[in-house]
């Protein structure tokens, strides 16, 4: 079994993130940039059904700026055998929207022919939560989303979800769209030796173009804001007191 | 002036206070990946034993071969032989992360890639180096360097340890002190007047376990206590030709590799300075007197903005000798520059950090004093501040004052 697993370069999620003096969106001028976290989740279980000889390769795919091929490296790193990377932008400023994301994986996995596509749920830098779905209705596919666990069942994937009040399992149909969750796993680091030897793995780059998407925004940003700081808070002395205040601002 | 007066405009760039230089930016992509991944295992493998094997003066030997599997030594060895195959910048800045944890540690890794690889990749026939580096690489085996004696620290021409020529090889006599590792070791790269080749300083190969060869553990150490320090006592020690270093001979042996450590230490100081730097500086945001954090008083900042300024220029010396290094253009008398520089200023941050804990700073729940003393023995191990200043002196007044 193949399995693609996309991956997205995203601002690192221990940088304390600063909205553009104009507002028109994040600064990521000089920001560390990493691999979504639940990006890796998803090729770290890619890894793992390998390991345990259920899938036969892992292809790490990315669609972003060139500098996501360091994003792909992580991949390959940590044990993907083969990366595939999509140029469609110029500057990282640039959003690569779920839907445009998703026609590119759908010919990727046209060509690719994986009998599972493993992706984290949501990329950390915009929240959308779209790509594996919309990826699953471009081929018709079975989706799982927000898997917290993964078995292999013959032509069936049993996958139990994160769902309000507990947990969920369901069996989809191979092939299938997988979105995991942060509770999947804990991806391992890649140590040195393997990060030298995924120098030298495959590294395919291809153009949005190739796949003729055109990746141009749908939608339009129309302010960025920092969230409101928090404020002082006051000191009471007694529950009595707590009770008064608490009543003065009509929360009881 | 350009249109888009890029540079030129009144806006200047952006301030990272914990990286003025924007030194990440001077990293390619392999190195900064490797640094990430030599950090995540200091703070996975490292940081949480710490602690304990510095109060209990233990070293676990196991260490060696967590270091080895994920990669930390032999760095700069070809892959064939179980190396890593990649830069001194990487090098360097794998040992600033080690020793951001612990000096002992960074020492145990210093002397295991530049002191015994090192000499047995360079100096070594093709049997040593085939025979030695993969196992030493893996940490499966664990080296030890024996230059300093009781009677030879800063002048290791006075050293009094031979090699006698017999029959088939060598008969060893002597006793080295101060030698890191020393009593778990597998091998032993010892350097001894060989009485075969006019008296002059030889390097052989021992292994444990050879008849007249021990190495007692110096107990009661105050500093770089998570890291095992012996003597070498050699009574005697009979090895064969194959045991002696073939393609060194003289001072310059022992120097080339002591060079490559230094400037490890260079790097490795200034690691120990960030930990000492970071933490005083959040201590101080977070500890209020007088109403007010300690960070807001003007000698707090004074010192926490000498700190940010001795360790950008230490970090951005180190990086640059590193870039000199991997050119090959690098001069020993720069690598004492850096080396003595950095030591030197770590010392200084580590104790004001201390100092800046206030009673907290004695605590082993703060890092900061055991990084001070450690940094004690930074400062003096592997030529000491002084010597470093007399290289110096000498270099550029064609004097020497060493005696």
């Amino acid at each position: 079994m193949k399995i693609l697993v996309p991956v997205k370069r995203v601002i690192d999620y221990n940088v304390k993130v600063r909205v553009k003096s104009d507002g028109s969106g994040v600064d990521l001028a000089n920001v560390k940039m990493s691999m979504n976290p639940f990006d890796e989740i998803a090729v770290e279980e890619a890894i793992r059904l390998k390991e345990a000889g259920i899938a036969s390769e892992v292809v790490a795919v990315s669609i972003g700026v060139k500098q996501a091929q360091e994003t792909l490296r992580t991949a390959l790193a940590m044990g993907a055998d083969r990366a595939i990377l999509v140029q469609a932008a110029d500057s990282p400023d640039q959003d690569i929207e779920p839907l445009a994301v998703a026609k590119i994986l759908a010919k990727v996995v046209e060509e690719e022919q994986p009998q599972m596509v493993l992706c984290g749920k949501q990329a950390i830098d915009n929240d959308m939560n779209a790509t594996g779905q919309m990826l699953s209705a471009l081929l018709g596919w079975s989706q799982a989303t927000f898997a917290s666990e993964v078995k292999i069942d013959g032509e069936h994937a049993q996958v139990t979800r994160e769902v309000d009040g507990g947990l969920q399992t369901i069996s989809v149909k191979l092939p299938a769209i997988v979105s995991v969750d942060l509770r999947l796993n804990e991806p391992r680091y890649a140590s040195l030796p393997n990060i030298m030897k995924a120098k030298k793995k495959p590294l395919d780059e291809k153009t949005a173009a190739d796949y003729g998407v055109d990746v141009t925004p749908r939608l339009e940003v129309v302010k960025t804001a920092e969230p409101p700081a928090r404020k002082a808070g006051m000191m009471v002395g007694s529950v009595d007191e707590l009770v008064e205040k608490l009543k003065d601002l009509g929360v009881v | 002036m350009p249109k888009d007066m890029q540079g030129h405009g009144p806006e200047l760039g952006q301030f990272d206070w914990s990286d003025p230089f924007l030194i990440e930016s001077q990293l390619d992509e392999d190195e900064r990946m490797l640094r990430d991944a030599a950090r995540a295992f200091a703070e996975d493998k490292l940081a949480p034993r710490v602690a304990q094997a510095y109060r209990e003066e233990t070293a676990d030997p196991s260490i060696f071969r967590e270091m080895g599997e994920a990669g930390l030594l032999g760095v700069t060895v070809e892959e064939e032989l179980g190396g890593l195959g990649a830069s001194y910048v990487t090098y360097g800045l794998i040992a600033r992360e080690v020793e951001r944890i612990d000096s002992g540690y960074r020492s145990m890794m210093s002397v295991q890639s530049s002191l015994v690889i090192y000499p047995i990749d360079a100096y070594g026939s093709d049997e040593q180096r085939r025979k030695y580096l993969p196992g030493l690489c893996s940490g499966e085996l664990i080296g030890c360097f024996g230059l300093t004696e009781p009677d030879a620290g800063s002048d290791p021409a006075g050293m009094k340890t031979v090699a006698k020529k017999t029959e088939n090889g060598y008969r060893l006599s002597g006793s080295k002190m101060w030698i890191s590792n020393a009593p778990f070791a597998d091998v032993f790269v010892v350097w001894a007047k060989s009485e075969a080749h006019d008296g002059k300083i030889r390097g052989f190969i021992l292994e444990k376990g050879m008849e007249g060869l021990s190495a007692p553990k110096i107990g009661g150490k105050l500093s770089l206590r998570a890291s095992t320090t012996g003597e070498i006592v050699m009574e005697g020690v009979e090895v064969g030709e194959d045991a002696l270093l073939p393609n060194v001979q003289g001072l310059k042996g022992p120097f080339g590799c002591l060079n490559r450590a230094r400037y490890g230490i260079s790097w490795g100081a200034m690691g120990a300075a960030e930990a000492c730097w970071h933490a005083a500086r959040q201590y101080g945001l977070d500890r209020k007197q007088f109403n007010k954090p300690l960070a807001q008083t003007q000698l707090f900042q004074k010192k926490l903005a000498d700190m940010q300024t001795e360790i950008s220029l230490g970090l951005q010396g180190s990086l640059r000798l590193g870039r000199l290094m991997d050119e090959g253009r690098a001069s020993p008398e720069l690598v004492s520059l850096m080396k003595r520089n950095n030591c030197g200023k770590a010392l200084e941050i580590a104790r004001h950090a201390r100092d800046m804990h206030g009673g907290n700073g004695i605590s082993e729940e703060f890092p900061v004093m055991r990084h001070m003393i450690n940094l004690e023995t930074v400062n003096t191990y592997e030529g000491t501040h002084d010597v470093h200043a007399l290289i110096l002196g000498r270099a550029q007044t064609g004097l020497q004052a060493f005696f």
